[in-house]
């Protein structure tokens, strides 16, 4: 018998998020990240399907939480009901840092405004979780925005439509593959 | 919006007049809302403003005192200026200003706060300037202030003048004064026996309260359209009725009770079902005016719930006393549920790949809070324990799974992993992406109530 792919009703990110989309960040090609927005507000920060660390059967040589001297992702501790202490992240503010096999360092951005509930320490030990299931056990963050700011956290962010679109476009216009770059910037906490 | 009481009136007013600005009245209304303080300095005395001439548009003075002191003794009244000047808010420049002149010979060359000495009215202007001029790069920023000695002293002063407005005649004040004045004292200032009085003392008002009257039993939910509780978001209702509503409707008007609290043994989300013996519930009637009822009424209230709707059905409907919520609340921490899942596998399976979950005894899972709750409850990771599992093969993606769980287990995140944040989970045990469509509570095991045969 087949293992057939088997499609079904709506999945549990289709049921309960939305999916928005911010592409080419901070001016890279490709450097797309996904944010699934629950309807509880809670946001979880996920690579988008077309982020070049997912294209061309890649590898991951390390993932550091460690964005700066002082600053630790994992050392995030939120407390009760208001999750306190956990940090506040704006939108460019640094998750992680991803280096793949061939060098090249990719830095993940929270992408939204909120409050940092916790960082994914599973891709730590199994990066490949990362590669294989970006948008479910590979996530990076959950964010939770402020309550005020629920309904216009996601405003500079793109629908799925808008996105597909963008995507859409570079495959026409005769895209080379991402050239990984010879200097990554270093990026303030 | 300001959230300001009726109380808060004659506060804001004498404050107003004796020069304080608006931040510092709300700090002595004991406004604890961030919100508050954030909005203009000119929004908020403007609203001030508002307020207090609101006031004098709303009916008789004495309905206004009447209405904001139901629960207190009448002695408590607020002592009330005989000679009040109306204070008008005057657009919106200058509001402050206005309101100084009004009251006593104040010097009103100055709208300085006579608490704050400014700090809360305009003082971050100054401040952000020399910020801006010093160029330097940051995201972020601390800043402290010192605040001069005098404000302290100023604050007592503010606080003690808010308290020799209020009546100090109070029950207490009078009773531990009498405690202190002697006898020769009392009779100079006092005539004994006690004069006649013109006339008796009449009842300002006379209310009664029942006891609450306590009603348990057991309900299943057959719907997966019906939230156990009123769903409201913004003051509108996203979903009709409710568990408790349909429970507590015939039973509120049969007891003549003005309100209740209901409280169940744990409770299901609004897509699942609860068959076999039900949810113990317990309802708390609040006064009702009428309390007794024999087996055969209690019977009969619990037929005409049913009959009210095919969403819900009650069994075991008993008054009870109220120790009943302590029984419930107990079952809800130790005790074991039984459920049946309707679950969905990306990979097609045979009956065979899913015998051995049947194996599997005391499963025990660490589940980190449930993203779709996470919003309202703590961030934590909860052990919990499956006692028991048996599958029912459907077809090559689908089966049924019983499961007989701790109390606590979401069910919903061990079958599809919560980001993989429910460890293990059934994707984890199938090798597969698991789904769950449909989710069936079977049983409560919580011996109470006591059943009581039909």
């Amino acid at each position: 018998m087949e293992d057939m792919e088997h499609n079904k009703a709506p999945s549990v990110i289709d049921r309960y998020y939305t999916r928005w989309y911010k592409t080419d960040i901070k001016g890279k090609d490709c450097e797309d990240q996904c944010v699934l927005q629950h309807s509880n507000r809670i946001c979880v920060i996920t690579l988008a399907e077309s982020h070049p660390i997912l294209q061309n059967g890649r590898s991951i040589k390390s993932i550091n939480y460690q964005i700066s001297a002082g600053c630790s992702r994992l050392h995030n501790r939120v407390s009760g009901k208001s999750k306190r202490g956990g940090q506040f992240l704006t939108e460019f503010a640094p998750l992680c840092r991803i280096t793949c096999t061939d060098g090249v360092e990719y830095t993940i951005y929270s992408c939204i405004r909120g409050r940092l509930l916790e960082v994914n320490e599973d891709i730590l030990e199994r990066p490949e979780l990362l590669l294989g299931k970006p948008s479910t056990e590979g996530y990076i963050a959950v964010i939770l925005p402020k309550i005020e700011e629920s309904k216009t956290v996601t405003n500079g962010l793109l629908s799925r439509e808008e996105y597909e679109s963008v995507v859409s476009k570079r495959t026409k216009s005769t895209q080379p593959e991402p050239q990984p770059e010879p200097q990554p910037e270093p990026e303030p906490c | 919006m300001l959230p300001l009481k009726e109380k808060d009136r004659p506060i804001v007013k004498k404050l107003l007049e004796a020069g304080c600005c608006a931040r510092c009245v709300l700090r002595f209304c004991c406004l604890g809302v961030q919100s508050a303080y954030r909005q203009s300095y000119e929004d908020t005395a403007r609203e001030l403003c508002a307020f207090v001439s609101d006031k004098e548009n709303n009916g008789s003075q004495d309905a206004a005192v009447l209405e904001q002191h139901k629960e207190d003794p009448p002695s408590k009244k607020m002592k009330m200026d005989a000679a009040e000047t109306d204070v008008q808010s005057e657009g919106d420049s200058a509001v402050v200003a206005t309101v100084m002149e009004e009251g006593d010979a104040e010097p009103a060359d100055s709208d300085v706060c006579v608490v704050c000495l400014g700090v809360l009215q305009q003082f971050c202007d100054e401040i952000s300037e020399v910020v801006k001029a010093k160029n330097y790069q940051f995201d972020t920023m601390v800043l402290s202030v010192s605040l001069p000695a005098q404000l302290s002293v100023r604050e007592v002063s503010g606080y003690i003048f808010i308290v020799s407005q209020q009546n100090v005649f109070t029950r207490m004040a009078v009773v531990k004064a009498l405690e202190k004045v002697s006898d020769e004292k009392f009779l100079k200032k006092f005539p004994c026996p006690p004069t006649r009085p013109a006339s008796k003392c009449i009842a300002q008002d006379v209310q009664c309260l029942h006891v609450s009257i306590f009603v348990a039993g057991r309900y299943n939910k057959f719907s997966r359209t019906l939230p156990q509780t009123p769903w409201v978001i913004d003051g509108e209702r996203r979903m009709e009725s409710s568990v408790e509503e349909l429970i507590a409707a015939p039973l509120l008007s049969s007891f003549r009770a003005e309100g209740f609290n209901f409280s169940s043994s744990g409770r299901e989300d609004v897509d699942v079902r609860t068959l076999g013996n039900g949810r113990p519930f317990a309802l708390e009637l609040l006064n009702p005016h009428r309390a007794k009822f024999n087996k055969a009424e209690v019977r009969q209230l619990q037929e005409t719930i049913n009959q009210s709707s095919d969403k819900i059905r009650v069994r075991d409907l008993q008054i009870v006393s109220r120790d009943a919520m302590g029984h419930m609340k107990e079952g809800e921490e130790d005790k074991t549920k039984s459920y049946t899942a309707l679950i969905w596998t990306q990979k097609a399976i045979n009956k065979d790949d899913i015998t051995f979950l049947e194996e599997t005894k005391e499963l025990k899972l660490a589940q980190k809070t449930p993203l779709r709750v996470l919003h309202r409850r703590p961030l934590a990771v909860r052990e919990r324990v499956i006692h028991t599992m048996s599958t029912c093969f459907l077809d090559a993606h689908h089966f049924h799974l019983k499961l007989r769980t701790q109390a606590g287990t979401y069910i919903k995140e061990f079958v599809h992993g919560d980001f993989g944040r429910t460890k293990p989970n059934l994707c984890d045990l199938l090798k597969t992406e698991t789904d769950i469509l449909e989710l069936d509570v079977e049983s409560v095991d919580v011996d109470w109530p006591p059943s009581i045969p039909e």
